[in-house]
């Protein structure tokens, strides 16, 4: 198959199969888990558990689908776990100015962080890699600077704190609406915008992409800014919904992100992707510690939360030695 | 596009190193680390750093000072040579961090037990082999991963950077083991001739593992390996056991770096114990020259690397910039490096 067919392809039937079948598999895992934990935990359903679950995980969601569109062109986002802490504390310091203030800032914040990666991948020519390694110690620098190091508290006075632990119509946390919101965004950005498929055709080979004219650069571009975006985003909600500017929280989370988008299906040598089966992906792995939280609630074993990073570990083994058998299996044929 | 600048470049390197193996031009090895390091400019750097602070930083100048840096660079150093074969061989090791963690909790797991309490010096000698071992073992496990399933090493790696610190935690509840060895603790705080003993067993690995590079069969594979894997295994190179073998040793240094940090403090934490080591020792390797596209390994580069690092953060601290603005100049320094590296690959 020559190289023009490849991309055409991917981003159409091959990708969509692909796709689904993903989809599927994380879906049926959630499943089985939901059945498993709403039958032994009585409260596992319940309300006051759904919604908490959703409005905490909502940030490591967030930069879950920002990675996903990173991971589907190739590329790779390490810095967004510190730009979650840098965003955290620049809205906290400005959180008396009320909600409306602080969230345009903190996401200014992730734009900017992610202008910054877009211009020394695109202009440099530095791996992703690198550069968002260099990006994940400067941020995390950065927000240690401005916090003078210890967490800056937020202003209770204002209306800023209402977004992180307030909720829409007394019913769904804001988190969770905002959480909803970027991920409608984001799925039509992949599934209904030329962008989506510039993404998809520049992960499935990026020299081919250029000779067909694509804007490749600006792609790229766009791709660590959103990923940067959604950092802030996160960041605004956990300085919010705990109340201070957390320079050393984050660490870690692009990590737990890119295991939420492999979960989710989402090949790391990109041109394909699914934004569904990430949100799946993220909330499967989310899942883990809160059953672990109920396991403990019903006191005939006790596991320490330490267990849940075994777990979640063994987990990205399983679903990432699945992934490698049939990818191998698909080569051999 | 980016792999296909690799391949170019992995030719080229396999071509010098063919070139340097007709010559056989006798070079000693202090000259040939002289060439290695001086091609990439971080010697110069090096000496920069040295005369700025000799310039600027009170007391900088005094047995004291090397003394502090040589404990704290120590470690970093010697994941870094890890990290450097890993990255010749074209991937990477996110798990460095959390191999320390681990064998440094299991090391006084043993020594401090009932066993070794009626065999005192046997249980020293085991708790260090046996620590050392499980941490090779992990990275055995990396490298089956990487090369059996051909996972991303990125991927494969992350899966011990989430559980390796968890069993660690797991096996200490997340406290912190404090005791009271001297003979263990002689590893991070103990002298030879007055040098730091961690200084001398990071020498003694770096000379004998660039050694082993410039010299072996294994060094030959290994860069055959990262330069283009596809020509390499065409060739007859067994690569699959090459990766493995890298991947196991940059566990088993991990695990040396793990013991020291945890005889330093006298104290082993299994939540802090190597946290953020995977990016020293990137950082470290990439400032000491090894090329992200494989088929490069400046051993001494990696050693010179940390220092530079170390050096960086010293001067800063030692004037009293904000410990935090380190962490900036670092990324600076990163992102110039590798800049440096590919301009003057483009020539």
């Amino acid at each position: 198959m020559n190289i023009l067919t490849r991309v055409i392809n991917l981003p159409g039937l091959k990708r969509k199969a692909h796709a689904s079948r993903q989809a599927e598999g994380v879906l049926i895992a959630l499943a089985v888990i939901t059945l498993f934990a709403s039958l032994r935990y009585d409260a596992f359903l319940s309300e006051y558990n759904i919604m908490t679950f959703l409005a905490y995980n909502s940030m490591f969601i967030l930069i879950g689908l920002g990675m996903c569109f990173v991971i589907m062109t190739g590329g790779i986002d390490l810095s967004v776990g510190s730009v979650v802490a840098l965003s955290s504390v620049v809205v906290a310091k400005v959180s008396e100015y009320g909600i409306e203030v602080a969230l345009p800032v903190g996401i200014l914040v992730g734009v900017t962080t992610g202008t910054i990666n877009a211009l020394v991948i695109t202009r440099l020519k530095i791996v992703p890699f690198i550069a968002t390694l260099a990006m994940m110690l400067g941020a995390r620098g950065m927000a240690l600077v401005i916090s003078g190091n210890q967490s800056v508290d937020v202003s209770w006075e204002s209306n800023f704190t209402q977004f992180g632990l307030g909720k829409m119509f007394d019913f769904i946390p804001w988190p969770v609406v905002t959480m909803l919101l970027a991920f409608a965004f984001c799925w039509l950005l992949l599934e209904k915008f030329a962008f989506g498929r510039h993404v998809l055709a520049i992960g499935g080979n990026e020299e081919a992409s250029k000779l067909m004219g694509l804007e490749v650069n600006r792609t790229l571009f766009g791709v660590y800014v959103l990923s940067g975006a959604l950092a802030g985003l996160s960041g605004v909600m956990l300085a919010s919904g705990f109340g201070a500017g957390q320079p050393l929280e984050g660490l870690g989370w692009e990590l737990s992100a890119i295991a939420a988008v492999v979960v989710g299906g989402t090949l790391l040598t990109g041109g394909l992707g699914s934004i569904t089966s990430t949100l799946l992906g993220a909330i499967l792995l989310g899942l883990i510690f809160n059953i672990l939280n109920f396991e403990n609630g019903l006191g005939t074993i006790s596991f320490s939360a330490y267990w849940q990073s075994i777990i979640r570990g063994g987990f990205l083994l399983v679903v990432v030695v699945i992934q490698a058998k049939m990818m191998n299996r698909k080569k051999a044929h | 596009m980016n792999s296909h600048q690799g391949e170019m470049k992995g030719d080229k390197q396999m071509n010098t190193s063919v070139l340097e193996e007709r010559s056989k031009v006798p070079a000693t090895l202090s000259a040939r680390a002289l060439s290695q390091v001086k091609n990439n400019g971080a010697l110069w750097a090096f000496f920069l750093l040295l005369l700025i602070n000799i310039l600027i930083t009170p007391n900088f100048l005094q047995i004291q000072t090397l003394y502090v840096n040589l404990t704290q660079v120590a470690t970093v150093a010697i994941v870094a040579i890890g990290m450097t074969l890993v990255i010749a061989s074209g991937g990477i090791d996110l798990s460095v961090g959390a191999l320390m963690a681990l064998a440094g909790t299991i090391a006084p797991m043993i020594f401090l037990s009932d066993f070794a309490a009626s065999w005192p010096a046997l249980g020293l000698v085991l708790a260090i082999v046996v620590a050392i071992a499980v941490a090779g073992l992990a990275g055995l496990f990396n490298g089956y991963l990487i090369s059996v399933y051909k996972i991303q090493p990125i991927i494969a790696t992350l899966i011990l950077f989430i559980s390796g610190r968890g069993i660690a935690q797991v096996l200490t509840n997340g406290e912190l083991q404090t005791f009271d060895n001297p003979s263990f603790e002689f590893i991070g705080t103990g002298r030879i001739l007055g040098v730091p003993v961690q200084a001398i067993i990071t020498i003694v690995l770096a000379l004998s593992i660039a050694w082993v590079i410039k010299r072996s069969i294994y060094g030959r594979f290994l860069l055959a390996v990262g330069g283009n894997e596809k020509a390499a295994e065409l060739a007859g190179v067994p690569a699959k056991k090459i990766k493995m073998l890298t991947y196991m040793i940059c566990g088993l240094l991990a695990g040396i770096a793990g013991l020291i940090s945890t005889a330093i403090n006298s104290a082993s934490d299994a939540n802090q114990t190597g946290q953020l080591m995977e990016l020293d020792a990137i950082s470290a390797a990439i400032v000491g020259g090894v090329l992200l596209t494989g088929g490069k390994a400046p051993i001494l580069g990696a050693v010179l690397g940390a220092a530079i690092i170390q050096l960086v953060g010293y001067t800063l601290l030692a004037n009293g910039v904000h410990d935090a603005v380190a962490m900036v100049a670092k990324a600076v320094i990163i992102i110039v490096a590798v800049y440096l590296q590919q301009v003057k690959g483009a020539k």
